[in-house]
């Protein structure tokens, strides 16, 4: 029985340019104890994707279109606002971009820490403080005791990330969402970042939702890899699937373009890149949204949506030639 | 913050010699004197009137002199209201003005806070188009017109309030200056804190308390206000600069026995050493008072440190 | 990727536009105020040829020098002289409107000029620039003003005139140079400021022809909300007797002497008093809705 099932979810942004369909239908499983990761450029959908999952989508001018978000046996998009509010924080935690911006610099980090269990818990003052030094050690915060009571901009980036994390997880949340935890910091802060991240999960016990526009990132974290372009799901399988045999075009060139030392074409020092840029979102083109950068595409990708294709058990890739590209990479590593 | 407030109060002395000495060369540059306006004086009389000023003397002495006296806030008698010392003047007119501003902008603090927040949360509603429409008209509508058409309205046609008399700050005569000169700070503050209010629900730390699962309530009022209400309190320092001519032209409409009227006349009369001891003072206030407010923003923003 | 500068320049102008033009309370302003400037504007010839009448017109016929109200004659009645209000009030229009408008476009030069060179000059220049421009904000404007005004020129209307264009139009200056040299500050780092350098562009034609036209926005809002501003501030001078003299009218020296007679005589005080806020009205929403096109991120309303 899966933890969350999102079901042809779409989002859609009012803008001067027209309508953005920022996702549009989107559909994936997380089984619980799992950690799925969605890899996408700027622009794929990705964020809004989980933003949608709380529905925290400004609205105006977003708008959640259509849908299903079934959460531990409730529709969450269906859910009047009261129940909602008991669902985030407490069911299911997040954690943001850039921890500089996500917290409230005007607020001790011990109020906005206690805030949380004081509102789901019914903590008291004392309790909440309690828990929340024990949570802060927890993420690894020298001296946590003394230090909770300081502001957001005395900390640094990297503790900063440690304290959104403690927030989110403050309630035990049977879901993580980390919507690219680790990309406004430092590489070697990343790799502290994304090990708690996996150290604590198997603490707490709680299901991940990783996402990230770097497959390095994802790639030592997640079970199941979701890949976005254009507001879809290009493609899904589990990250060793995924890595080993890509079943799409658009992941193959995502995973050419990380210089790889093993291979021949990087040892001559040259560098892969999709070439072309992301689509308008307010104006895709008719039939697949990658075929303008596609080495693959032909006449049919231009004319007509690409299908989703089952390759494998738990394996499906969006496009026309999803067997042929998935036979292809059989032979990528020899 | 000690040295920073104790270093910015040692600076305000200079500033106010800089404007009483431009205030000063103004009134000697000035063509005439305050004996022009009265009738021709036998040479003699004048003679002897101008040695007891100090007149007869070369200018960079009686610029000395003034500059030492104000600086221990000794500013004379005036010569206009004869005999009656410029600080007892003061002393008396400063209450008045005083009061009315305080009274107006804690009025529009209370009614413009209370209504930004308001149009903030419900936004795009009917709420907030209508107050914002209003403040509009209440930034648009001179200070001399709406206090003329209030006395014509709650003075003269509904006998609720004299229309120009001072009878204290706690009686029914206080109402029509107060309300009058608050309008346009309310509306400017509704704006503000609207406008703030909107920046700051746009942010990502709000977003983050959302994903906490907080109630909008609980936002607003909690996280939300803090950032939301800074551009008001940047708004109090050109705020005084306005509230004082401001309060000229209330005490002008209601006739109120304030600093503004004092000076107006003593500007009309050249009135010398009560033109300098206002200004001496009203600089000290603004002083003063921006210096509170810079204080204020270190209370409300943890990451300023002086 | 296009060049953002160059081409985003003129795609930008014209979102803007349209911003603009979707507003409606914008278009209501400018409407209003197009309208208002017209008749301050051609107004009063247009009265002469109708009526004979002109603003400091006292009838012979000494019945006639006392206040009417409204009536055909006389649209706004007259004042206590019998000139009749309507001229009167046309001519404070355009006094009032030309001060607003003179003093901002004399202030606009001085601050962006000042501003510009302090922003882009940067060190200590722009330290020293900068602290004369602390000094002066220190400065309670309005009292020295009001002595200024007091003190001097009360001779000829002319004269008076010609000082409260000086005296209004030194009190704006520092805020505007306060924006620009902000803003000149965010630019000048920006990518292509450096192209533009590291191609070789001289300093002045990279302070004329990039940093400017990009400072333009908050210019150009801060001074559509700058005219109203100082009309008020004229209308205050005005209407304490230190501005506009007599037999010269502006609104607020019609408040002025309208607020005498308010009891009998209301429409003294009410029709340049309204006349006046609905100017201030318009501009506002103009100025606010400059504001909002050309400043997409902030959308208020």
């Amino acid at each position: 029985m899966s933890l969350l099932s999102v079901r042809n979810l779409r989002t859609h942004f009012d803008t001067d340019g027209g309508i953005v369909k920022a996702v549009d239908d989107v559909s994936f499983d997380l089984e619980p104890g799992k950690t799925l990761g969605i890899v996408g450029e700027s622009g794929s959908g990705k964020s809004v994707t989980n933003l949608s999952i709380m529905r925290l989508i400004p609205s105006p001018p977003g708008r959640i279109v259509s849908g299903q978000v079934i959460f531990g046996e409730k529709d969450l998009l269906k859910l009047p606002t009261e129940e909602i509010r008991k669902v985030r924080g407490k069911r299911i935690g997040m954690i943001f971009q850039d921890p500089m911006s996500s917290l409230n610099p005007f607020m001790r980090i011990s109020r906005q820490l206690m805030e949380v269990t004081e509102l789901h818990m019914g903590h008291s003052s004392k309790q909440a403080r309690e828990h929340a030094v024990n949570m802060l050690q927890l993420v690894g915060i020298p001296d946590a005791a003394a230090r909770m009571d300081s502001y957001p901009h005395e900390f640094s980036g990297g503790m900063r990330q440690r304290v959104m994390i403690a927030m989110a997880l403050s309630c035990r949340p049977e879901l993580l969402i980390a919507d690219e935890p680790t990309t406004a910091l430092d590489v070697t802060i990343q790799a502290q970042i994304l090990e708690l991240i996996k150290k604590i999960k198997a603490e707490i016990q709680t299901s991940v939702i990783l996402i990230t526009h770097d497959l390095g990132v994802v790639a030592g974290m997640a079970d199941t890899i979701i890949v976005m372009y254009a507001g879809k799901v290009f493609e899904r399988a589990s990250a060793m699937d995924l890595f080993d045999r890509p079943a799409n075009p658009y992941t193959k060139g995502l995973l050419m373009s990380v210089p790889d030392p093993l291979r021949e074409s990087t040892a001559r020092g040259e560098l892969y890149q999709i070439p072309g840029l992301p689509p308008d979102p307010a104006n895709l083109p008719a039939g697949c949204p990658f075929a303008p950068r596609c080495d693959k595409a032909a006449d049919i990708c231009r004319r007509e949506f690409p299908p989703m294709v089952q390759v494998a058990p738990s394996h499906e890739s969006l496009c026309h030639f999803a067997k042929e590209v998935y036979g292809e990479s059989a032979h990528l590593h020899s | 913050m000690l040295r920073f407030v104790v270093r910015r109060l040692l600076s305000t002395i200079p500033m106010v010699l800089v404007v009483v000495s431009l205030t000063w060369g103004l009134i000697r540059l000035a063509p005439g004197s305050f004996y022009t306006g009265e009738k021709a004086l036998p040479p003699a009389i004048e003679q002897n009137l101008r040695a007891k000023y100090g007149l007869d003397k070369p200018w960079y002495v009686q610029y000395g002199k003034m500059i030492s006296n104000t600086a221990r806030l000794d500013f004379g008698s005036s010569l206009k209201y004869e005999g009656q010392p410029v600080n007892a003047i003061l002393w008396r007119a400063f209450p008045v003005s005083a009061m009315v501003g305080l009274l107006a902008y804690s009025l529009s603090l209370l009614v413009g806070i209370t209504s930004g927040l308001f149009a903030a949360v419900r936004h795009n509603s009917k709420w907030d188009y209508s107050s914002m429409t209003l403040s509009m008209l209440g930034i648009s509508v001179p200070t001399f017109v709406l206090g003329p058409i209030l006395v014509l309205f709650f003075s003269l046609t509904l006998y609720w309030f004299p229309p120009a008399r001072w009878d204290g700050f706690a009686t029914r005569s206080a109402v029509l200056p107060v309300l009058t000169l608050s309008v346009i700070y309310m509306a400017y503050i509704a704006r503000l804190t609207r406008s703030g209010m909107l920046e700051v629900l746009r942010s990502d730390y709000i977003r983050t308390a959302r994903a906490k699962g907080l109630s909008e309530t609980a936002i607003v009022l909690k996280h939300a206000f803090r950032g939301g209400i800074i551009p008001v309190v940047s708004l109090t320092g050109p705020a005084l600069a306005g509230l004082i001519t401001g309060t000229v032209v209330v005490e002008r409409i209601f006739v109120l026995p304030g600093l503004g009227t004092y000076f107006l006349n003593a500007n009309l009369n050249r009135d010398e050493p009560l033109i300098l001891g206002i200004v001496a003072f009203i600089s000290i206030t603004i002083l003063v008072c921006n210096l509170l407010v810079d204080v204020a923003y270190a209370f409300i923003d943890p990451r300023i440190r002086y | 990727m296009s060049t953002p500068e160059l081409i985003a320049g003129n795609s930008l102008f014209h979102q803007a536009m349209r911003r603009l033009v979707r507003n409606r309370l914008a278009v209501f302003g400018m409407v209003i105020v197009g309208i208002i400037a017209l008749a301050a504007i051609f107004g009063p010839a247009i009265i002469f040829r109708a009526t004979g009448y002109t603003y400091d017109y006292i009838p012979a016929d000494s019945n006639l020098v006392k206040s009417f109200a409204p009536s055909w004659m006389h649209p706004m009645g007259t004042d206590n002289e019998g000139r009749d209000l309507l001229a009167r009030v046309l001519l404070g229009g355009r006094i009032s409107l030309m001060v607003g408008i003179i003093s901002t476009v004399v202030s606009l030069l001085i601050g962006v000029a000042y501003g510009a060179t302090a922003g882009y000059a940067g060190g200590k220049l722009d330290e020293l620039m900068m602290r004369i421009v602390d000094v002066l904000f220190a400065i309670p404007y309005m009292m020295v003003v009001i002595v200024l005004l007091a003190l001097f020129g009360r001779h000829t209307a002319l004269g008076q005139l010609f000082l409260l264009f000086i005296a209004l139009g030194a009190v704006s200056w520092l805020t505007m140079a306060r924006i620009v040299r902000g803003q000149v500050i965010s630019l000048k780092n920006q990518e292509f400021i450096l192209a533009a350098r590291a191609t070789g562009v001289p300093k002045w034609k990279i302070v004329l022809r990039h940093l400017v036209p990009n400072t333009l926005g908050p210019v150009i809002v801060y001074a559509t909300l700058e005219v109203p501003a100082v009309m008020l501030l004229e209308a205050f001078l005005s209407f304490l007797g230190l501005g506009v003299q007599a037999p010269l009218a502006s609104w607020g020296s019609l408040a002025s002497e309208g607020i005498q007679n308010i009891a009998v005589f209301p429409w003294q005080l009410i029709f340049p008093g309204v006349t006046m806020a609905l100017t201030l009205f318009s501009l506002n929403f103009i100025g606010d809705g400059l504001r909002d096109a050309l400043d997409p991120q902030t959308k208020r309303s």
